[in-house]
């Protein structure tokens, strides 16, 4: 079994040479986005360039899900982190979900983690936020 | 009244719960009839009609409706927008009556959805064979709700709220928990209310925990219903009898927006930005300000949402949204009562209904109607909804004052 062959959970999730997020700017406005675009949403210019977001960052929002779609393991604490000047959903994991330990402007650095593999042996990689120190 | 005014001639809501023995149309017909017999006119009188619901979408919900209740050959907008949906074929009324083009419309919105659940989680179904391949706009390889974030409703307006503390100062659980007491406790004074239980402070805190800070009773209730609405021009309410100029209500303002761009609109969504855009648009309109509305029934869908649109419609100062509650103003003997129905999380929610209903519930007190939560001598209301995706109605309703 192939052990280099990885993917990534989402295609804006970069994992060389280090894991870190891209996202799709606006060359125009400067508009920052993570899906594949047709336009801009603020502009409505219609090209992009890949750019590296920081991997740290701090918890502007959050919610520790108890309660999910069928299949999604609770309890989770989902959140908004500010990377610099781009805003990110993720989780942030590798710590208690509790609102004891959560808190708000609380730093975090993007961290990954396997999904598992498939039949061909690719590993999938997902990511997260753990908090700093 | 000048000829171009907008008015509301006849409106109703059906008691919200759960109503096994009623599909949609029955639900959709009972509103109908009713705000109809409300206006003293017929189908007959309607020259448009506006039939909004969500979860059935794509059915003909309009002219399944028609099959019941009238089949004129009057045009019908079959409307979905999210949990706008309802305000939407309200406002899809009030133009084709402002158009010129109709002199009178109905508007109804229906939903059955008592029993079904957590809405919006679960994200993209599993592929059949073991082997990631990317999908979608996010080129994901497997559902991202629960890996990347929450899909649900109740867990995307929890950061809603807790957005709201990170910007302005942190908001305990307890406050928002005491948002969803004071609508709780409104709301054993409404009939119509799917639930009418005051629960202590301890209680809702207590309660199961869906997404934090809301517990289930700070969540909207799904449940059944269907509310419905005649508007016509002051033009025509001039030909009417005394009676229904009386009991008429003006539309003084109808506003519908979308989110404009921001940044992080496409992480989280933005539902203040398109709120306060829809507000300001709305006070201008009607020529009125914040302060002098009597009452407000605003989109609660969980608590943590009722707090920032204190806020979003300018009842406090920006960033005053704590205070503004603490100081007693939305309890119904304060200065600004919002949500006196109950609101979404114990009148209930049935998506389609919900955006004419807020507005029947401020009808009813413009009216004098209102029985034993009456808010005494009400002149000015606003009714605001929000559907995520988003799309955020506001009226603001005016007393005849004949």
């Amino acid at each position: 079994m192939s052990t280099s062959t990885r993917v990534p959970i989402v295609s804006y999730l970069a994992l060389e040479p280090e894991p870190h997020l891209v996202a799709n700017e606006c060359t125009s406005c400067g508009a920052r986005f993570f899906d594949r675009r047709n336009a801009c949403a603020s502009c409505f210019a219609t090209t992009f360039r890949p750019v590296d977001i920081e991997t740290e960052g701090v918890l502007a929002s959050f919610t520790i899900v108890a309660f999910a779609a069928p299949g999604v393991p609770v309890p989770f604490v989902a959140g908004i982190v500010k990377c610099g000047s781009t805003s990110v959903r993720a989780n942030v994991i590798n710590c208690d979900p509790s609102p004891d330990t959560v808190k708000l402007g609380m730093k975090l650095r993007l961290t990954t983690y396997s999904l598992g593999t498939d039949d061909e042996g690719t590993e999938a990689i997902g990511f997260g936020f753990e908090p700093v120190g | 009244m000048a000829s171009d005014d907008i008015w509301i001639l006849g409106i109703a809501m059906t008691k919200f719960g759960k109503h096994t023995d009623k599909d949609i149309v029955d639900l959709g017909a009972e509103a109908a009839m009713a705000a109809l017999a409300d206006g003293g006119v017929t189908m007959g009188d309607m020259g448009v009609l506006a039939a909004g619901n969500l979860m059935a979408a794509g059915a003909g919900f309009g002219q399944q409706l028609q099959k019941q209740i009238g089949q004129t050959g009057i045009p019908v907008y079959n409307v979905a927008n999210a949990c706008a949906t309802g305000a939407t074929a309200l406002r899809t009324a009030i133009m084709a009556v402002k158009s010129g083009e109709v002199r009178m419309g109905l508007a109804v919105g229906a939903e059955k959805l008592a029993g079904a659940g957590l809405l919006g989680g679960g994200g993209q179904s599993k592929k059949d064979g073991n082997k990631w391949e990317p999908r979608g706009r996010y080129g994901a390889i497997a559902p991202t709700d629960g890996r990347i974030g929450t899909d649900t409703m109740p867990g995307t307006f929890a950061q809603v709220g807790m957005e709201y503390g990170h910007k302005y100062g942190e908001v305990s659980f307890e406050t928002f928990a005491r948002i969803s007491e004071k609508n709780h406790a409104h709301s054993t004074l409404n009939p119509l209310a799917a639930y009418q239980k005051r629960f202590t402070i301890e209680e809702i805190m207590g309660d199961m925990m869906i997404a934090y800070p809301n517990t289930r009773p700070m969540c909207s209730a799904n449940c059944d219903g269907a509310a419905a609405a005649v508007v016509t021009t002051g033009e025509v309410l001039r030909t009417l009898s005394k009676e229904q100029q009386r009991r008429a209500i003006k539309v003084a303002a109808s506003v519908l927006t979308t989110d404009p761009y921001q940044e992080a609109c496409q992480i989280l969504p933005d539902v203040n930005t398109l709120t306060r855009n829809a507000a300001r648009q709305a006070y201008e309109a009607a020529g009125v300000s914040p302060s002098d509305l009597d009452l407000v029934e605003l989109h609660d869908c969980f608590a943590t949402a009722e707090l920032v649109h204190y806020d979003n419609l300018m009842l406090c100062p920006e960033g005053g949204a704590v205070d503004f509650f603490e100081s007693g103003a939305p309890w119904r003997d304060g200065s600004t009562p919002v949500n006196v129905s109950g609101g979404l999380q114990s009148k209930g929610h049935p998506i389609a209904a919900t955006g004419i209903a807020n507005i029947w519930e401020v009808c009813h007190h413009l009216r004098g109607e209102a029985g034993p939560r009456q808010i005494a001598d009400a002149k000015v209301g606003l009714a605001h909804v929000i559907g995520l995706g988003s799309a955020c109605g506001v009226h603001i309703l005016e007393r005849s004052g004949l």
